[in-house]
């Protein structure tokens, strides 16, 4: 087995046993990039030079006894969270030469706890989508089929996960894009309770639901990483104050390493909402996901039918609430002080709108001008005002199945990763994607996105659909576990 | 519901974008199509249902009004991003 292809608990082993370097390990991570990234494409900048600098400082530190859980560990990152002295784009134009002046408050903490940055992953621009197509740098490639999309916004990550050019990556989730683009490349997807983890040092999108969380290749991996991440900054007013909890070792010390018939979820109920199981879903999806229930209840846990009345409101919520927020966070990308400027203008109102006409994308102008025209005079009420007043029903629904159940199972999303170019003409079958995952974004909760086998696509091939986990706020450890049990198939 | 090419000239001035006729001609039905879609948040009875604009369940995070120095180097970083004069950031002409 390569290096690269190790997991973050496997990697961590060796490194501590001094059986391997983590310069070593990087190397390997390196290599399988340069071999295999002309075609995916899931890297829009590699840093080779600082992480074997970073590889070498955290063999020191192995070597005078320290044993971090992620010291010595190689990473990508979404190339929307600054990274002091590298490029940070969001896959934008706007952005093209822009280096980051300080690290993200994520970045930061992983720097302390050891880990070795690789470099920057390709994004749907600015965040917005959910195939990665819409990078202004080109699409990434799903690896599993380079005719097919990865998923987005955060498709370079997973694809650069699934293909083992790390040993995790991170991403952002603002109504699907971390646990999406993990279903379609078969890798885990963890997007975190709002507030969990700091976004300061984030580029702004959706300010109600941005969350950092981790793609990695186990749920105990994704575990790690949370808990490095997680915690209260005081850059960011929005995260939680509540402790962070040691999320792999309760995963550990339920002894679910190697013992089934413990029946370690014993008493979790699971729920089964109706509204995402309609019978138009795809029948090898509902095959997949019945067989993750009956994991689940082999392992003990009970499944429960519930209803979440207001489902199918949440995307038409979001695509309001969302494009509001963007059109207003992305007034800062004026050409002033940083980022692209035309200075052909003779007049400051020319020379925004020229600026911003030539730096951003197709499908960060629609999100622009929806927003723009849903928050102006005469709408508000009708668009903004509404879908805030939708979104606490929608909110009420998940407090209302949580009196019952523990978690609840979904599919990820309604079908397998769909080709490139496919749907890219037709921005509402885009926002179709996210179906069953805005939910908790706009709730705010912690999901997950577990491998839960293959589907046949229209050609025949096969790919991976994930199984969505959803837990109520703060109740990242109930989701690992079951994340864990269901991994194990 | 349909936008007319005004409304979208005038929304594109509001957000400070400018389009080509491309642009204009092509953003026109996907606007609509996606405003007729999460239209259907009017059959929604909401009376009295209070909105919800932050799930965090904080209220007023307070910290103390302190003066942090900011890295040097950082603060540099940040200021030769864009165009410069006299070590200031440079605006354009307003008036």
């Amino acid at each position: 087995m390569n290096l690269n292809e190790l997991t973050i608990k496997e990697a961590r082993q060796k490194l501590i046993s001094g059986e391997i370097s983590s310069r070593a390990l990087t190397e390997s991570c390196l290599a399988q990039i340069k071999k295999e990234d002309k075609n995916i494409q899931a890297c829009l900048l590699l840093c080779e030079e600082e992480a074997l600098a970073a590889a070498d400082k955290a063999d020191v530190r192995i070597k005078m006894g320290e044993t971090g859980d992620l010291l010595g560990i190689p990473y990508l990152c979404k190339d929307n969270m600054m990274t002091k002295g590298l490029k940070t784009t969001a896959g934008s134009k706007i952005l093209e030469n822009y280096v980051a002046p300080y690290d993200a408050t994520v970045i930061k903490k992983l720097k302390a706890a050891g880990a070795v940055l690789l470099g920057k992953t390709n994004l749907d621009e600015f965040a917005h989508g959910a195939s990665t197509e819409n990078s202004a740098y080109g699409p990434t490639h799903n690896p599993l089929d380079l005719e097919r999309v990865p998923g987005g916004s955060s498709g370079g990550s997973a694809a650069a996960v699934a293909a083992n050019m790390c040993l995790f990556a991170l991403g952002s989730d603002t109504g699907g894009s971390i646990r999406q683009p993990a279903s379609f490349c078969g890798v885990i997807g963890l997007k975190p309770s709002y507030g969990r983890v700091s976004r300061s040092g984030l580029l702004s999108m959706t300010s109600s639901t941005d969350v950092i969380g981790p793609l990695a290749k186990s749920a105990y991996d994704a575990a790690v990483v949370l808990k490095a991440i997680a915690g209260v900054d005081s850059l960011d007013a929005t995260t939680a104050p509540e402790a962070v909890e040691h999320y792999d070792q309760v995963m550990a010390s339920e002894n679910m390493e190697n013992n089934q018939s413990k029946k370690s979820l014993t008493g979790l109920r699971v729920g089964w909402p109706a509204e995402y199981f309609l019978k138009e879903l795809n029948k090898d999806v509902l095959l997949r996901l019945q067989e993750a229930a009956a994991t689940l209840e082999a392992a003990g846990a009970t499944i429960k039918k519930i209803s979440l009345p207001y489902t199918k409101y949440a995307v038409p919520v979001y695509y309001i609430i969302t494009p509001s927020e963007i059109s207003s966070n992305l007034a800062r990308f004026d050409g002033i002080g940083w980022g692209l400027a035309k200075d052909e203008a003779t007049n400051l109102q020319d020379f925004y709108k020229q600026t911003r006409g030539a730096g951003f994308g197709p499908e960060v102008k629609r999100r622009v001008m929806l927003g723009t025209y849903v928050l102006s005079a005469g709408y508000y009420d009708a668009y903004y005002k509404r879908a805030q007043a939708v979104r606490t029903l929608i909110l009420e629904d998940f407090n209302q199945a949580f009196a019952e159940v523990d978690v609840i199972l979904t599919p990820t999303s309604p079908h397998p990763a769909f080709k490139i170019g496919q749907q890219a003409n037709d921005p509402l079958a885009m926002y179709l994607e996210d179906i069953f995952v805005t939910g908790a974004s706009l709730a705010g909760l912690p999901a997950v996105s577990v491998p839960a086998g293959l589907v046949a696509t229209e050609d025949g091939k096969n790919m991976p659909i994930g199984a969505q986990l959803i837990a109520p706020r703060l109740q990242e450890a109930s989701l690992l576990r079951a994340a864990k049990i269901l991994e194990k198939k | 519901m349909s936008i007319s090419r005004e409304e979208i000239e005038h929304i594109a001035e509001l957000a400070r974008l400018k389009l080509s006729d491309a642009e204009i001609k092509k953003f026109s039905p996907q606007l609509d199509s996606i405003l007729e879609y999460v239209g259907h948040l009017q059959e929604v009875k909401i009376n009295k249902v209070a909105e919800t604009a932050n799930v965090s369940g904080l209220v007023d995070v307070w910290r103390a009004d302190e003066v942090k120095e900011w890295n040097r180097e950082e603060v540099l970083n940040a200021l030769s991003q864009g165009e410069l004069e006299a070590g200031q950031v440079k605006v354009k002409k307003v008036l």
